[in-house]
């Protein structure tokens, strides 16, 4: 038999589609999940919301009542600008500043000894959160012998109870040494997966250590900090159970209060056995569209700069 | 303009010996070529002399300033790499301008300087675009443009042309001899191509396994081989190669084979007195400097490869084949008998055991 090229292409054309067809069916299970444990959950918090229901699951509709509730609710703007405070500052000083000098400061020195230090810092990730946020509590105890006191001692201060005194501290610090570990793993195979050749060149132009990090580094990891911030400040914004162990948004009345937090509190939470699902579902559907803005800013910034302002060098 | 000295330079990484007690002196102004197979340690090179990697062993010297400690920063070395290395994120001319940058010069004298070499390079239309958005070419010259514009002492090249296609590559290799000879920066220029290397060098150090075989004029190379491997390497149709034994008789040297027979002309008595009779030899002879149609050997013509001006025949000799450069209108038949000889004074022959020429 001849070799037909035309007979070829059709065949070859014809197990390409069988192939793609296999991939939508793979792909199948995971828009299950989407709808399933996303799209649903959120579409029945909106209902919820507009509704007053308490554990008599009665859907009694009351439009946008909790909404006006919320506008008037006069802890809401403590707890937002808490909930704002506590996502920036992570942000900024664990999850991607601290992420982003862990990987920059490892993958500048010896290979070994920098993924050592790497592994260190995935050890609170793989701790159960209870026992690590009693590791916490134990070490920020108010007795003169706990961790934090006897460090401070060396300087010459007094014991306090750094719960009380500085709660937001202990809350930044125990979401910040957990959430690096994300941005780091993120980063530093970003930072890997640089060509050699640009650094040599970078250092045969001239370039010191910190002028190849800021001109050549950085820019060539635009997009995964894009990626971790935006994820991250989503994460943060919808995570709370730390905060639930350490503080419980306390002490006092919503001092350390955020928003999913509130939300948490109460929906399941309320003292005196009072549940308010309807309110709580009202928070929760404010956080969600909060966290599509954000996402949409982060996106939008990043585009437009790419756009508008190529990464040029100042002099 | 500086001059640059390797002495007894290594560098082994592990168990590998990537360069082996290197010892090159490269003349100001010069033009050298590192020549050798792929894996030979002509990158490695490039980048001890850069500064990029510390040597194992060694010195390196620029005039007779040891250089072994000195950062890349202060070698004031330009380079070109194999992968053109361009900065992805920024334009042609951040790309061109970002050595100048580093120094803090004036940007008016920056923006200058980028254009004059862009217009030098016939890229000065290119500065807004993105490396992303260049051909392979014009990539190669935005790489060459960034190693000129801080003026270098050393010009280091790795490779630069092996991303070109065959017709730009030729054109290249005459731009780059010429700009070279304009400038008169110290160039080493690292290539596997032994034409590119015979073409644009001063002189060429062929390298194999990281040991240097020979360092002389590509005429010196071409002529006289110190070993079997470079006179291999160069050359566009590689040399022939005769194995057999150097035998006398009559008070002639002959060069004893499976089936063959080969005199070795009188000029050459006086080198292989010393030689032991049956010892192994290798006779080499480059197929331009075979001719056919007469002379004392005969073959049979194995097969005919036409190259348009010349043509590459392949003579069966008993055991061996041996190809043979003659003009493209040469007429000859495949299974026919043919005569040829050996240009007297071109011969080669290097110990087979060790490789080295005798002659
Ligand atoms: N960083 C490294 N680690 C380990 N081995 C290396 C390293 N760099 C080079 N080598 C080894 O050293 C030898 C020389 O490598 P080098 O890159 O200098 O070769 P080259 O002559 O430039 O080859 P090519 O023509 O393929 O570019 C090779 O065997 C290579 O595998
Ligand atoms: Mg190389």
């Amino acid at each position: 038999m001849r070799f037909s090229p035309k007979k070829f292409f059709v065949s070859n054309s014809f197990t390409r589609k069988l192939h793609k067809g296999y991939l939508y069916v793979f792909l199948l299970p995971s828009l299950g999940f989407i709808v399933v444990f996303f799209l649903i959950p959120v579409i029945l918090t909106f209902l919820i919301g507009l509704t007053k229901m308490d554990y008599s699951f009665r859907w009694d509709w009351i439009g946008l009542g909790n909404y006006i509730y919320i506008l008037r609710d006069k802890w809401a703007y403590k707890i937002l600008g808490n909930t704002l405070f506590y996502v920036f500052t992570t942000l900024a000083f664990f999850n991607v500043g601290m992420a982003l000098f862990i990987s920059i400061a490892t993958t500048h020195i010896n290979d070994k000894i920098g993924s050592i230090f790497r592994s260190i810092w995935l050890l609170p990730r793989i701790t159960p959160s209870t026992v690590y946020a009693l590791l916490w509590l134990w070490a920020a105890r108010g007795e003169a012998n706990s961790l934090f006191n006897w460090l401070t001692s060396i300087f010459g201060l007094h014991p306090i109870d750094w719960k009380l005194t500085y709660p937001w501290l202990l809350v930044i610090l125990v979401n910040g040494f957990v959430g690096t570990s994300f941005g780091m793993i993120i980063f530093t195979a970003a930072l890997k997966s640089i060509p050699e050749d640009y650094i040599r060149a970078a250092k045969v132009d001239g370039a010191s250590t910190l002028q190849i990090i800021r001109y050549v580094e950085l820019p060539l990891i635009k997009w995964p900090l894009l990626f971790v911030t935006a994820y991250q400040t989503l994460s943060l914004l919808t995570s709370y159970e730390y905060i639930l162990l350490v503080t419980d948004g306390g002490p006092g009345l919503y001092t350390t209060e955020v928003w999913a937090l509130y939300s948490y509190h109460l929906a399941f939470a309320q003292y005196g056995g009072i549940v308010k699902f309807g309110y709580g579902a009202a928070l929760a559907t404010i956080l969600v569209i909060i966290g599509l803005i954000m996402s949409v800013i982060y996106w939008k910034v990043f585009r437009f700069r790419e756009l508008m302002v190529e990464p040029k060098i100042e002099v | 303009m500086v001059s640059v000295k390797l002495v007894n330079l290594s560098k082994y990484f592990h168990n590998v010996k990537a360069v082996d007690n290197l010892n090159l002196e490269i003349k100001d102004g010069e033009f050298v070529a590192l020549l050798g197979p792929s894996g030979c340690g002509k990158t490695t090179t490039l980048l001890m002399i850069a500064g990029i990697y510390k040597p194992t062993n060694g010195y390196i010297y620029f005039d007779n300033r040891l250089m072994n400690d000195v950062p890349p920063k202060d070698r004031n070395v330009g380079m070109v790499f194999q992968s053109y290395a361009l900065y992805p994120h920024m334009s042609v001319f951040d790309n061109i301008a970002f050595p100048l940058k580093l120094k803090k010069r004036p940007k008016d004298e920056i923006r200058r300087k980028v254009k004059e070499v862009a217009d030098l390079l016939g890229i000065g239309e290119l500065l807004d675009r993105k490396p992303s958005q260049l051909s392979g070419g014009q990539q190669q010259r935005v790489a060459l443009a960034r190693a000129l514009v801080k003026e270098p002492d050393i010009f280091l090249m790795d490779e630069p042309l092996s991303n070109l296609d065959a017709k730009l590559r030729i054109q290249m290799r005459a731009e780059l001899k010429k700009m070279q000879k304009t400038f008169k920066i110290t160039t080493i220029y690292v290539t596997h191509d032994q034409v590119e290397a015979m073409t644009m060098a001063d002189r060429i150090a062929v390298l194999n396994k990281g040991v240097l075989q020979q360092y002389g004029s590509p005429d010196e190379l071409y002529n006289r081989p110190k070993n079997i491997f470079v006179a291999g390497f160069i050359g566009s149709v590689p040399m022939n190669f005769i194995r057999g034994a150097l035998k006398r008789t009559n008070g002639d040297y002959i060069l004893e084979g499976l089936d063959y027979l080969f005199k070795i002309p009188r000029t050459y008595h006086d080198v292989l007195k010393d030689i032991e009779v049956g010892t192994e030899v290798i006779l080499g002879v480059r197929p331009e400097h075979v001719d056919i149609g007469f002379g004392e050997y005969s073959g049979k013509v194995y097969v005919v490869e036409p190259l348009g001006r010349d043509q590459i025949i392949h003579i069966d000799i008993g055991g061996e084949i041996i190809r043979a450069l003659a003009p493209g209108d040469y007429k000859v038949e495949e299974g026919k008998d043919i005569k040829f000889s050996f240009k007297e004074d071109k011969i080669h022959i290097f110990d087979k055991k060790s490789g080295e020429a005798y002659i």
